[in-house]
């Protein structure tokens, strides 16, 4: 009986962590090949370790197109990246908080309007949000991509809110009892208090901001102004792309933000979406 | 006295209203702005001709009357994302519901393990992942490489193959069932162990207490994950756009894709609003399709404690959010 259940646990490891190496293969794959010789990378696809090491693709490939660097591409994604999560928990622990603790006329009708903003498919607003921005003057500057999160998104506005109704309400009546205005009751005990379904809300605009694609491809023009995932596109775009050392070097390093968050935050992001359903 | 009480109810209630809405203040503004204001013109720019050159010329229903009657490449695209959707969809489950099942266990490695599964997940809508998936599937890529090492001698290039091509987009979805399979695993753990002990005395094996415990009770989470799965879906385009560009023979031309171009390669932002409304009956359609299904298979149970059921869960705390 105890041997039986040995075998099947040894059974149940080889299989997942089988599987598990199919899954990640060609990501590893992609490291690896990011290191080969150029000529090399498409005829050596069955050898996964390289026979030299070329840390020449990271220098070629770093140094971009059309005069602009991967130097440049990054910061723009950082500048991005950075202002908008920095909006998007403003605007959505604001949004939070006003919605589940401030009883104000038309707050259920508002409310309402937000739930279906999450079922509207961006493809609607597409063609206005562009002329809109275009008579703005916005177009080729990082402010299309930018300004529109500092309101937050539907999602993260419900996460925090129902974070919000962990917490109980006789401390918001203590605080005001104090003589605690709405606005310091907000930053001095509800804020804290919500960090963890801010960081969660952050880490995922994070996510999606850095591999926006769509917005980029939109809104930026002059390669000065191109973020990693639209430099990416246009440097490995199959018709121009020679030297392949180079183009998965640079996907490589355009995966690194992501990995990296990701593993800082993987135990809460994981447990996370256990719970809140978010989608990754 | 009793006037005077009632002018310091009004203040204080004006004061509140002032509050809420300085602390809704932002997303107003943006909602205004970059959602409500967006929504109503696109149905007028859905009515019109306009290239952004000149002024939008009134055409009434005949973007969508020329939709329905005498454009092929509208009709392929549909037929490719439905193809997609409801192929890719039903399988990201499958698998996420089957890894979730194999990882409901005690073990030290199952934090390693989810962290693996739910790897692909957080990369794969990067624009690296859809460059690394077109040398996986292409004539001496990866996926060949493995084929010919087990014998099988496969010489397509199966992004290019027009019989292969959606498969190979069809897959990368499928590589990503992480966050479902997460969202299954937590499910599992709710479901309380003294009903398959009781099921044991029954004398119930193993299949038995799949299908009248384990999948009954997943129900309201399978809901759950396919809508949210199903209204992304039909959204696909930067994986379209980086790994096939369409092509072959349009035979990868993604929904939104085809409306990327009318709007932002042809210039036909008309037709291209025509094209997203069109997109959104179809996606609140399917939706409250799914919606009416569920009071027939989607099983909710009062006695067990509420995060079982994450749809319901979801809805019920969103009303109570407001209402408290």
């Amino acid at each position: 009986m105890k041997r039986k259940k040995i075998i099947g646990t040894i059974l149940f490891h080889v299989f997942v962590a089988g599987i598990g190496f199919i899954m990640v293969y060609p990501l590893i794959w992609m490291f690896f090949s990011s290191f080969k010789a150029s000529d090399r990378v498409l005829s050596t696809v069955g050898q996964l370790i390289p026979t030299e090491w070329h840390l020449s693709n990271y220098r070629n490939g770093w140094a971009g197109f059309g005069g602009t660097t991967f130097a440049t591409f990054f910061k723009n994604s950082f500048i991005v990246t950075f202002l908008s999560v920095l909006g998007n928990i403003i605007g959505s622990s604001m949004a939070a908080y006003g919605f589940s603790r401030i009883r104000f006329a038309g707050r259920r009708f508002w409310f309402l309007m937000m739930m279906i903003t999450m079922m509207v498919p961006s493809q609607v607003l597409m063609v206005p949000q562009y002329i809109i921005f275009h008579g703005l003057h916005w177009v080729d500057t990082f402010l299309p991509l930018v300004v529109p999160e500092w309101g937050g998104r539907a999602f993260f506005i419900f996460l925090i809110m129902q974070f919000i109704q962990g917490i109980p309400r006789e401390l918001d009546e203590a605080a005001e009892i104090d003589g605690c205005g709405k606005i310091r009751l907000f930053t001095n005990v509800m804020v804290p208090l919500i960090v963890p379904a801010i960081a969660t809300s952050a880490i995922f605009a994070f996510y999606w901001k850095w591999d926006d694609f769509m917005g980029s491809l939109l809104y930026l023009n002059a390669p000065k102004n191109y973020t990693v995932a639209i430099a990416l596109k246009l440097f490995t775009d199959p018709t121009a792309v020679s030297d392949y050392g180079a183009m998965f070097a640079m996907c490589v390093l355009s995966l690194v933000p992501v990995i990296v968050l990701f593993l800082l935050t993987q135990r809460y992001i994981v447990d996370g979406i256990a719970t809140s359903g978010l989608k990754g | 006295m009793k006037s005077t009480l009632s002018v310091t109810m009004r203040r204080r209630r004006r004061k509140e209203n002032l509050i809420g809405y300085f602390f809704i203040g932002p997303w107003l503004i943006c909602f205004l702005a970059f959602t409500a204001v967006p929504f109503v013109t696109s149905f007028f720019l859905s009515l019109t001709e306009y290239d952004m050159l000149s002024a939008p010329k009134f055409v009434g229903l005949k973007n969508y009357v020329r939709m329905f009657t005498s454009d092929k490449l509208f009709r392929q695209s549909l037929g490719v994302t439905f193809q997609f959707v409801f192929i890719s969809i039903p399988l990201r489950l499958l698998f996420a519901l089957i890894v979730a099942l194999i990882l409901n266990r005690d073990s030290k490695a199952i934090p390693l393990y989810r962290v693996v599964y739910y790897l692909p997940s957080i990369l794969g809508g990067s624009v690296a992942v859809s460059v690394m998936w077109r040398y996986v599937f292409s004539k001496s890529g990866v996926l060949n490489t493995a084929l010919q090492a087990i014998g099988i001698n496969s010489m397509i290039s199966w992004i290019s193959n027009k019989d292969t091509a959606l498969w190979s987009i069809i897959l990368l979805f499928i590589w990503q069932f992480g966050s479902p399979m997460l969202i299954f695993l937590s499910g599992l753990k709710q479901i309380p162990k003294s009903y398959y002990e009781a099921a044991q005395v029954d004398g119930a094996g193993a299949v038995k207490k799949f299908f009248y415990i384990t999948l009954p009770l997943l129900t309201p989470i399978i809901f759950f994950n396919l809508v949210m799965q199903m209204i992304g879906g039909f959204m696909v385009f930067s994986q379209a756009m980086i790994i096939t560009d369409g092509g072959p023979m349009n035979r990868t031309l993604m929904y939104a894709l085809y409306l990327y171009r009318q709007s932002f390669a042809y210039y036909k932002m008309g037709y291209g609003c025509a094209l997203a409304w069109v997109l959104m009956i179809i996606i609140g359609a399917f939706t409250a399709l799914v919606f009416k299904s569920s009071s027939a298979w989607v099983f909710y149970e009062n006695s067990m404690n509420d995060g079982s059921s994450g749809a319901k869960k979801k809805h019920r705390t969103g009303k109570k959010a407001v209402r408290a």
